[in-house]
C-alpha cells in the first residue's frame, strides 16, 4: 500500500499495482481482524483491464493508503475475511461485473427489480414485505421482515429505487452540472458532498482555500449536522409516541435549516461551496445577529431535547432497543454516530481534518450501549457540540477572502480521496482523472452505503413494531446509497 | 409532566401567520427570477452558465426565456449576464397549473388556476395527499413533510398526508422519476380512486431538473401522469409549496 501525499493525492502511475494475493493479504493484514484500519472505497477502474483500487483509512494514524490489482472477470472474494467489503463486492459484481467467488450473498445493489430474498423457511415463520412506497413522507426502499412469532429474525433490505446514475454523469467532468451533482446526491447533505467534491477539485487543481472560506464552510457543515440531529431527536420522540419533543423540535429543525438560509439563500445549503472557497462571506453583524439566533434556538433546543431523558415512557422504549454490538459495528464497517453509538472513537474531523477542523478540535461524542439510547445520546452531544464549535468560530472569523480565484486544470492522471464527516457520518469521495485532466472515475460513497446493513442487524430479535424507532435512529439516506 | 407543560408554555406558538401575513425570508432568498428584455444584447453568456438550459436567449433580446419548471435557483446566469438583464427577486408565489405558464417571458402568465366547482366542491375543505418521491434527493421531500410541523400546520387548512394512495385525493411527486420508480409511481396512481390530481413539486420532478436527459431518469412527472400543478425550485421553499395548494383549492385571500 502506499500512502497518500499531500492534499490527499498520488499520481495514478504511482498507486501499487500489487498481484491478487498480495493485494489482499494487504488488505487482510491492515483491515481485518480490527486492526484499526478501514476499506473507505473499493472500485474498479475499467481502462486497460479490469483494476481494483482500495483507498484504506487508518484513523489512528491519520493516513489515507491505495493499493490495486489486476483481476479478471471473476476473483477470489474479500468477504468472508473482511466483511466490511461486502456491498463493496456485490456493487462490482452489478456495476462492472466482475464475480467475487465465494462472496456469501451476491445480491444486487440498485437494482430492486433483480432482488433475490433471502427468505427463512419452515411452517411457523412468515414474511412482511413493506414498501417501496411507505406510510410516510420519506424516500422508496423495499423492507421484507423475516419473523418468527412477532420476532423479526432478519430484515431484507432491498434499494436501489432512487438510482439516478449519478457516478456516471460524474464522469468527463468537472463541468457546470458537477458541483449541483454533488449537492443532491443526499439532498439532506447538501454541504457534506459538496465540500466532499471541492476538496477533491482544489486538491487536483492545486488551489489554496482562504482561510475565511474554510470556516464559513466549517460553520455550515455543522449548521447541518445539528437540523439533522434536533430534527431526528424529534422524529424519535414522535416514533414513541411522545409528542411535545415531537412537535418542538420539528419547528426547530426548519429555525436551523434557515440559518443556513440566512448564510446562502436556500435552506439545505446549496449554492454555498463551491471549488475555491464559498460563494456567500457574512459581515460581523451578520455573524453577530447568526450567533445571537443560534444560542436562542439553542436553549430552545436543549429544552426540548431535555424532556426525552426526563420521561420514563420514553427512555423504556430507547433503551435496549436495536443493538448493535461493537464487534458487529467493527465487522460490517459502520461510520459516523451509528458506529460511535457503539463506543467507536472514530469521526473524521478528528481523525483525517481538513479546513478549519486542523486547528479547532471538536471532542468525539460516543456512548457504549449500540441501542437507540445511544444513538440518540450521540446525536444530542453532537449537536451542543457543533454549536460550541459554530459560536467559537463566529467569533473569531478569520479575514480575508472568501475565495480563491483559480482557473486551473485538474491535475491530469491523479487520484485523490476525502473524507468528510456529515451527520450522518463518514462522506468518502474519491477521484481519478485522465491524462487530459477530466473525471475517469468519480466514486461517492454516502455513510448510508456502510450503515444500512447496520440497520438490518439492529432489527434482528426485535419486533416489526420497533422497526420506525430503529429506522429513524440511522436515518439512512437512500438517495444517497442509490446516487 | 410539569416539566412537559412549562416547556410547552416557554416554547409559545410557532405557526406561520401564511397567508394571512407573507413571511420574512432571508434576505438572501433567491425568488422568482425577473427578466428585462430591454437589457439584454443576446450574448448567450447566461445559456451557456446554465446547469440545467433553463434559460435561452441566443436569438435576440426579445426572445429571452427562462424555463422556471428547468431552473435550480442557482443564480449563475445572474452572475453571468454584464447586462443585468436577469434578477432574482423575492417573490415567493411560484407555481403553475400550466406547464407552458413557467415559462418566464414574452406572452406568458405564471398563474395558479383555482380547481373547478366540482373539485372544489370535493377537495376545497379537505385534500388528503399521497407523497412519493421517484429519485427525490430528499430535500423537496423534507421541505413538503415540513408543513405538517407546527411550524406551518397543514392541517388547520383541511390538507393532510395519507398513507395509503386508496385514502388519498391527490398525489405529490417529488424527483425526476427514477426508472426503478416508474412502476411504483404508476401503481400509486392507480390505486387512488377518482377524482384525483397531480401535484410535482421541483425541478426534478417538474423537468428533470439536474438529471434531466440521464439515462436513468424519466425527465418529470409529466413523463407518467397528467399533472394539474406544478410548483418550482430546488427544492421550493415550504411556502411556495403551501402558497402552491392553498391557490389550487382557492383558499388564498
Amino acid at each position: 500500500m502506499k500512502l497518500l501525499e499531500t492534499g490527499n493525492k498520488i499520481s495514478v502511475a504511482d498507486i501499487p499495482d500489487r498481484s491478487y494475493n498480495d493485494f489482499r493479504a494487504e488488505l487482510i493484514d491492515s483491515c481485518g481482524g480490527g486492526k484499526g484500519a478501514r476499506i473507505v472505497s473499493l472500485f474498479a477502474l475499467r481502462e486497460g483491464g479490469n483494476r481494483l483500487i482500495a483507498a484504506v483509512a487508518d484513523d489512528k494514524a491519520g493516513t489515507i493508503s491505495v493499493t490495486s490489482t489486476l483481476v479478471d472477470s471473476t476473483y477470489p472474494s474479500l468477504t468472508p475475511a473482511l466483511p466490511q467489503v461486502h456491498l463493496f463486492e456485490r456493487e462490482l459484481f452489478e456495476a462492472d461485473g466482475l464475480r467475487p467467488e465465494g462472496h456469501p450473498w451476491l445480491k444486487s445493489v440498485r437494482n430492486p427489480f433483480a432482488t433475490d430474498f433471502s427468505r427463512m423457511g419452515g411452517d411457523e415463520s412468515h414474511e412482511v414485505a413493506v414498501g417501496p412506497v411507505h406510510a410516510g413522507v420519506i424516500e422508496p426502499g423495499h423492507f421484507r421482515f423475516q419473523c418468527y412469532g412477532e420476532n423479526v429474525e432478519h430484515l431484507e433490505i432491498s434499494l436501489g429505487y432512487q438510482h439516478r446514475g449519478i457516478e456516471n454523469a460524474m464522469v468527463g467532468g468537472p463541468d457546470k452540472r458537477t458541483v449541483h451533482l454533488m449537492e443532491t446526491a443526499a439532498g439532506d447533505t447538501s454541504i457534506g458532498h459538496s465540500l466532499a467534491y471541492a476538496r477533491i477539485f482544489e486538491s487536483m487543481a492545486g488551489v489554496m482555500v482562504p482561510a475565511r472560506a474554510e470556516a464559513l464552510r466549517a460553520i455550515a457543515l455543522e449548521l447541518e449536522r445539528i437540523a439533522n440531529h434536533v430534527g431526528d431527536l424529534g422524529a424519535l420522540a414522535g416514533d414513541v409516541g411522545y409528542l411535545p419533543t415531537k412537535s418542538f423540535c420539528g419547528r426547530l429543525r426548519g429555525d436551523f435549516l434557515n440559518i443556513t438560509a440566512e448564510l446562502c439563500g436556500n435552506r439545505f445549503g446549496r449554492n454555498l461551496v463551491r471549488p475555491g472557497g464559498v460563494a456567500f462571506d457574512v459581515s460581523g453583524d451578520e455573524a453577530l445577529a447568526l450567533a445571537g439566533r443560534l444560542k436562542s434556538l439553542l436553549a430552545q433546543a436543549d429544552e426540548a431535547v431535555e424532556l426525552l431523558w426526563n420521561t420514563p415512557s420514553v427512555l423504556a422504549r430507547f433503551e435496549h432497543t436495536g443493538i448493535v454490538s461493537r464487534q458487529d459495528a467493527i465487522d460490517v464497517g459502520l461510520v459516523g454516530p451509528a458506529a460511535r453509538a457503539c463506543g467507536l472513537d472514530m469521526d473524521s474531523r478528528s481523525d483525517h481534518p481538513t479546513g478549519m477542523y486542523r486547528y479547532t478540535a471538536i471532542p468525539v461524542s460516543t456512548s457504549l450501549s449500540g441501542d437507540v439510547y445511544a444513538r440518540a445520546m450521540v446525536r444530542m452531544l453532537e449537536y451542543r457540540r457543533s454549536a460550541r464549535f459554530i459560536l467559537d468560530t463566529l467569533a473569531s472569523l478569520p479575514a480575508g477572502k472568501t475565495t480563491a480565484e483559480s482557473k486551473a486544470p485538474l491535475a491530469s492522471a491523479m487520484l485523490a480521496v476525502f473524507l468528510v464527516e456529515g451527520w450522518r457520518g463518514e462522506i468518502c469521495h474519491c477521484a481519478i482523472t485522465s491524462a487530459d485532466g477530466k473525471f475517469l472515475r468519480y466514486k461517492v460513497t454516502d455513510p448510508s452505503f456502510h450503515n444500512w446493513f447496520g440497520l438490518a442487524l439492529a432489527l434482528r430479535g426485535q419486533q416489526i413494531s420497533d422497526f420506525p424507532l430503529c429506522n429513524k435512529s440511522f436515518n439512512l439516506s437512500y438517495c444517497g446509497f442509490d446516487l | 409532566m410539569m416539566r412537559a407543560l412549562n416547556a410547552r408554555l416557554r416554547q409559545g406558538y410557532r405557526t406561520n401567520p401564511f397567508p394571512a401575513e407573507d413571511p420574512v425570508l432571508s434576505p438572501r432568498y433567491a425568488g422568482l427570477p425577473q427578466l428585462d428584455p430591454g437589457a439584454c444584447n443576446a450574448c448567450g453568456e447566461c445559456e451557456k452558465a446554465c446547469p440545467t438550459q433553463a434559460i435561452s436567449a441566443h436569438t435576440a433580446p426579445s426572445e429571452l426565456k427562462l424555463d422556471l419548471g428547468r431552473c435550480i435557483f442557482c443564480g449563475e446566469c445572474e452572475k453571468a449576464c454584464d447586462q443585468g438583464a436577469i434578477s432574482f427577486s423575492k417573490t415567493f408565489r411560484m407555481g403553475a397549473t400550466e406547464r407552458e405558464g413557467l415559462v418566464l417571458g414574452k406572452n406568458t402568465e405564471m398563474r395558479i388556476k383555482r380547481l373547478n366547482d366540482e373539485m372544489l366542491r370535493c377537495f376545497g375543505h379537505a385534500m388528503k395527499i399521497r407523497v412519493v418521491s421517484a429519485g427525490g434527493c430528499g430535500a423537496c421531500e423534507a421541505d413538503v413533510n415540513v408543513l405538517e410541523t407546527i411550524g406551518f400546520d397543514l392541517s388547520r387548512f383541511g390538507i393532510g398526508y395519507a398513507a395509503s394512495p386508496r385514502h388519498a385525493d391527490a398525489l405529490l411527486v417529488t424527483g425526476p422519476v427514477s426508472g426503478n420508480m416508474e412502476l411504483a409511481l404508476k401503481k400509486t396512481w392507480e390505486a387512488m380512486p377518482d377524482p384525483k390530481l397531480v401535484i410535482a413539486v421541483g425541478a426534478c420532478a417538474i423537468s428533470g431538473g439536474i438529471y434531466r436527459g440521464m439515462p436513468e431518469v424519466r425527465d418529470g412527472a409529466d413523463s407518467t401522469l397528467p399533472v394539474n400543478l406544478y410548483i418550482p425550485g430546488c427544492p421550493p421553499h415550504p411556502i411556495s409549496i403551501l402558497n402552491g395548494l392553498l391557490g389550487l383549492l382557492n383558499r388564498l385571500p
